[in-house]
């Protein structure tokens, strides 16, 4: 049985902590003996007898660091991968990309590092994505910071002391965050806008309240599940957009971030001047580089025309609470994961993509960067690897279509131009009762399918008719015999389904109740 | 004004009365309305024809055609009135059958009627078209019933795999062709049966190679030949009733066939050629890890704490006819104040809408039931999926995995909720034979058992 440690954050600023009483619990049942060290969850406002109280033993800093498995929130400081046991386990938000430093000295030491940050963005990791449920209360977290500056409701309202308008947002970037933010801001009472150069968001925007802005030009596909660099046409129209946006929007949230490069400038000084007094600009990518010139990572600003530039870079720590709630979760489901014996043995398993891409160092070796994840959400990208090149029949061309069916009128046309006198006739009727046919049932609701059949069934049935004229033979005509006794069949047989037909469709109609 | 003329009249009636049915049973609120236009369109097509028939032809015909009418009637009111809301499917299919035999019937007579004509080409088309209607007819009969025999579970529903099988069709298709230009020249009874017996192997092979899984297009498919063979025959007899009739029909299946294949991801030229049976599926050695069982106890208590429930039913709750103890549980959850809707996949059962039947016989009501793109986003925040005897329409191989059998098949995202109940009889696979892993993800656990007697054992534990 293997212990987990929880050590306290040291990074200055930092209220999360890895493990809540909570989580505690949880590790406890699938099988871990679980340390925290003192104090580590003061400031989230869970205290060490809480702690115990779910089962958890209250250890000194030198004892939790050296447990077998360490649980972190902030990348650790060199002194502190020194005080790792031989052999351990560290989980912690690595960002193994931007600290290749970190990295080496990671691998200096016999241990594992897992990075949180670097779980892959397929379904089945959701639950363990940190960067996701962070972000997801960074968003929340920015609306109400830009509110609490903001001079103004959110919402528009006619009072008896005058009208209000409501305040209008931009959201840059609709990832998690940027879906909080807009979520949070309608919910408010803004009038909210989105903007972001995946156009598949645009209906999750809309999901949440918001209009989405299209940047009218044509973007490649993201094949990972985040945003991609965008080209220089794309670019321009972007500023273009932002620019008419920002003269007329009161509070601007960017959340636009590029894994492993800086973030990308979206807000010009130009666009900062343009917006009115009071306005406010909260930059989510401040610790990035920042969306926004001017932003200050850590410090909000307030510019020479009166508008404060928030660029606090622990949004998602400042619901300190619920940050350590959904991290530690995030913990636990990466830990049932390693855990399929439920018996506190953790089992690293290489040929599991979501354990492969997290691990960026093994027993002292780096495993980093991991071979690259195709995230299932990305539209119809290339199969990953083609089992065997299977001939693709390639759709018909817009020409062989017309081609086709040009083909087709012209036979129908000659069909008719050279048949005599009843044919012609008959096709009229024909080809119009196949468009009434098409066009009548075009809107069919899909749970009346099952009946629909079973009508279109019984009214099949009408060839009943034409058995019915043949059984009227006269009876000394050749072959009379014969044809009666096959009419005699017919109707039978088209008079089960008649009849059979409109009786089952009525019954199956009258059990639709509303 | 004489019965002809009447007949004529009466016909143009029952067209009209036909076309509103169709349109009528587009909607809920004119279903019952449509089906009423349905039965008084036939009503006066039959009883002109009657007319027709007693006016013109002698005593025994009327005599005949009145006892053939009463059998008919008598079987099909009581088949209608006994039929099991699960074995719906294979009545339908079984009642398309019965039009395509009769069509080749009506067929068959049109030679032997041995008609004069005014024009040497009129006895040549004739003689087409009696080629035709007997070909179309034996072609839905034969395959009618090999769709019946399928979704009764009387023969394996598996696709038979002949070597060649297109180049089968194609030839059966270019057999037909000559045999009709033989039989113009000279007609005779040889030539009859040979392409009865073309047309009647045909419709076998065609749907014998497709796998059960594909039924309700099928069975869709075959509604619409069923109304082609009524329009071949209408052309035969030169009675225009027939044509409009048989036309509605078909290309109302028709293009109902086309909305399913879409929904399946499938290709619509290769359902009506009868050759979308696939490949057979790659060896399945792949190790998906354990799945985990949970018992009825446990599961009555997920849901109790859920604040939201989706049911996807699947074929698995039609056979155990789980439906009425889940309208109880389905009642039961919602007086908790559980928010708790059924997501229907367009596949879902051996016929279109096939679920949705079985949900009204029990009484659910419709504004709960939700098709798959209505549903598909609200999976990750729901908090329970109960997967009733479904299979493959929740497999999310079908959207991981490019190399699966089932790849790029829209499925329901049952696995996006928090938990993920399946309710099943054993580890086996559904009916396009593919393992499916969402058996053994981490948020789903197995109910073994029969599905109706799981779900009262959740009613009992509640």
């Amino acid at each position: 049985m293997s212990a987990v440690g929880v050590v306290r954050e040291s990074v200055a600023g930092e209220t999360r902590v890895a493990a809540t009483p909570e989580t505690v619990g949880k590790l406890i049942g699938l099988g871990y003996d679980v340390a925290v060290e003192a104090g580590a969850g003061e400031k989230a406002s869970f205290t060490d007898e809480a702690y115990a109280a779910a089962g958890a033993t209250i250890g000194a800093p030198v004892d939790v660091w050296r447990s077998d498995i360490v649980f972190k929130v902030n990348a650790p400081t060199a002194a502190e991968i020194g005080q790792l046991a031989d052999g351990a386990t560290l989980v912690s938000i690595i960002s193994p990309a931007l600290n290749p430093e970190l990295v080496e000295q990671l691998s200096a030491r016999p241990i594992t590092v897992l990075a949180m940050d670097a779980v892959p963005r397929i379904s089945r990791a959701q639950s363990m994505d940190v960067l996701s449920s962070m972000a997801n209360i960074a968003g929340y977290r920015a609306v109400v910071e830009a509110a609490n500056v903001f001079g103004r409701f959110f919402t528009g309202q006619i009072t008896a002391a005058g009208k209000v308008p409501p305040a209008k947002v931009l959201v840059a970037g609709v990832g998690v965050a940027g879906l909080a933010a807009i979520g949070t801001a309608n919910s408010l009472g803004a009038i909210v806008k989105a903007t972001d150069p995946r156009a598949e968001v645009a209906d999750q925007v809309k999901s949440l309240g918001g209009e989405y802005i299209a940047v009218d030009v044509e973007t490649e596909q993201s094949t990972d599940g985040y945003a991609k660099a965008t080209t220089d046409a794309y670019n321009a129209r972007a500023a273009e957009i932002y620019s008419e946006q920002a003269a007329d929007v009161d509070i601007i949230i960017t959340t636009a971030l590029i894994p492993g490069r800086a973030a990308p400038v979206l807000i010009t000084e130009a666009d900062v001047a343009s917006m009115k007094a009071g306005s406010v600009i909260v930059d989510m990518a401040a610790a990035n580089g920042g969306n926004v010139v001017g932003s200050v990572p850590g410090e909000a600003v307030v510019t020479a025309n009166g508008v404060t530039i928030i660029g606090y870079t622990d949004l998602a720590g400042r619901l300190p609470t619920q940050a350590s709630q959904l991290y530690g979760t995030n913990l636990v489901n990466l830990m049932k994961l390693l855990t399929p014996g439920k018996d506190g043995q953790l089992v690293l398993d290489f040929e599991d993509v979501v354990q492969r891409t997290i691990t960026v160092v093994r027993d002292g070796e780096t495993t980093w960067p991991p071979p690259p994840v195709q995230v299932s959400a990305a539209p119809a990208a290339a199969p990953a690897a083609p089992v065997e090149p299977k001939p693709v029949k390639e759709p018909l061309s817009q020409n062989a279509k017309l081609g086709i069916v040009g083909i087709g009128i012209l036979a129908l046309f000659l069909v008719n131009a050279y048949a005599p006198a009843p044919l012609p006739e008959h096709f009229t009727v024909l080809i119009l009762a196949i468009v009434i046919g098409y066009y009548v049932i075009g809107k069919v609701h899909h749970a009346l399918h099952t009946p629909l059949m079973s009508v279109t069934n019984a009214i099949s049935g009408i060839i009943v008719v034409g058995a019915m004229l043949q059984i009227g033979i006269d009876g000394d005509a050749e072959n009379a015999t014969v044809i009666r006794v096959l009419a005699f069949v017919a109707i039978l047989l088209a008079s089960i389904n008649v009849f059979g037909g409109f009786a089952v469709t009525r019954r199956m109609l009258s059990m639709f109740s509303k | 004004m004489d019965s002809q003329s009447i007949a004529t009249a009466a016909y143009i009636v029952a067209s009209l009365l036909f076309i509103l049915s169709l349109a009528g049973l587009s909607k809920h609120e004119t279903a019952s309305q449509g089906v009423l236009f349905g039965i008084s369109g036939m009503t006066i097509a039959l009883v002109a024809t009657f007319v027709l028939i007693a006016d013109l032809a002698d005593t025994t015909s009327v005599v005949l055609l009145l006892i053939a009418v009463v059998i008919g009637a008598a079987i099909g009111l009581w088949r209608a009135r006994v039929v099991e809301m699960t074995g719906m499917p294979e009545l339908i299919a079984l009642l398309h059958s019965f039009v395509g035999l009769a069509a080749v019937l009506v067929g068959w007579n049109g030679y032997l009627e041995h008609q004069s004509f005014a024009l040497d080409s009129l006895e040549d088309i004739h003689n087409a078209e009696v080629f035709v209607g007997v070909f179309i007819g034996a072609v839905t009969f034969t395959g009618s019933i090999v769709a019946f025999l399928k979704l009764s579970a009387r023969i394996k529903s598996n696709p038979l795999m002949l070597p060649g099988k297109n180049y089968i069709n194609l030839g059966a298709l270019a057999a037909f062709v000559v045999l009709t230009i033989w039989f113009v020249i000279t007609p005779n009874l040889g030539l009859l049966i040979a392409v009865t017996v073309v047309a009647l192997a045909l419709g076998w092979h065609l749907v014998a190679s497709i796998g059960g899984g594909d039924m309700p297009v099928v069975v869709s498919m075959l509604n619409s030949y069923s109304g082609w063979a009524a329009a071949a025959s209408g052309f035969l007899l030169n009675n225009d009733a027939l044509i409009v009739t048989g036309a509605l029909v078909g290309s109302s299946g028709a293009y109902l066939s086309y909305i399913m294949c879409q929904a399946m991801n499938r290709s619509f030229i290769s359902v009506i050629a009868g050759g979308f049976g696939i490949e057979a599926g790659p060896a399945d050695d792949k190790d998906y890890g354990e799945h985990r069982e949970i018992n009825a106890e446990d599961t009555a208590e997920l849901l109790k704490n859920a604040s939201s429930v989706i049911i996807t039913p699947g074929y698995g709750m039609a056979v155990a006819q789980a439906q009425y103890p889940v309208a109880d549980l389905v009642r039961k959850l919602r007086d908790r104040g559980v928010d708790v809707k059924f997501g229907i996949h367009p596949v879902a059962g051996r016929l279109p809408g096939h679920m949705n039947v079985l949900l009204a016989e029990a009484k659910v009501p419709y504004d709960i039931v939700l098709e798959m793109d209505e549903i598909n986003d609200d999976f990750k925040d729901t908090s329970v999926v109960l997967v009733i005897g479904a299979n493959d329409t929740v497999n999310p191989a079908a959207t991981e995995d490019p190399s699966s059998p089932i790849a790029g098949m829209p499925v329901l995202k049952v696995w996006e909720a928090a938990d993920v109940v399946v309710f099943k009889r054993s580890m086996a696979t559904g009916y396009a034979g593919v393992q499916n892993p969402l058996f053994f993800r981490e948020n789903s656990q197995m109910l073994f058992g029969d599905a109706k007697e799981r779900v009262e054992d959740i009613l009992k534990a509640l």
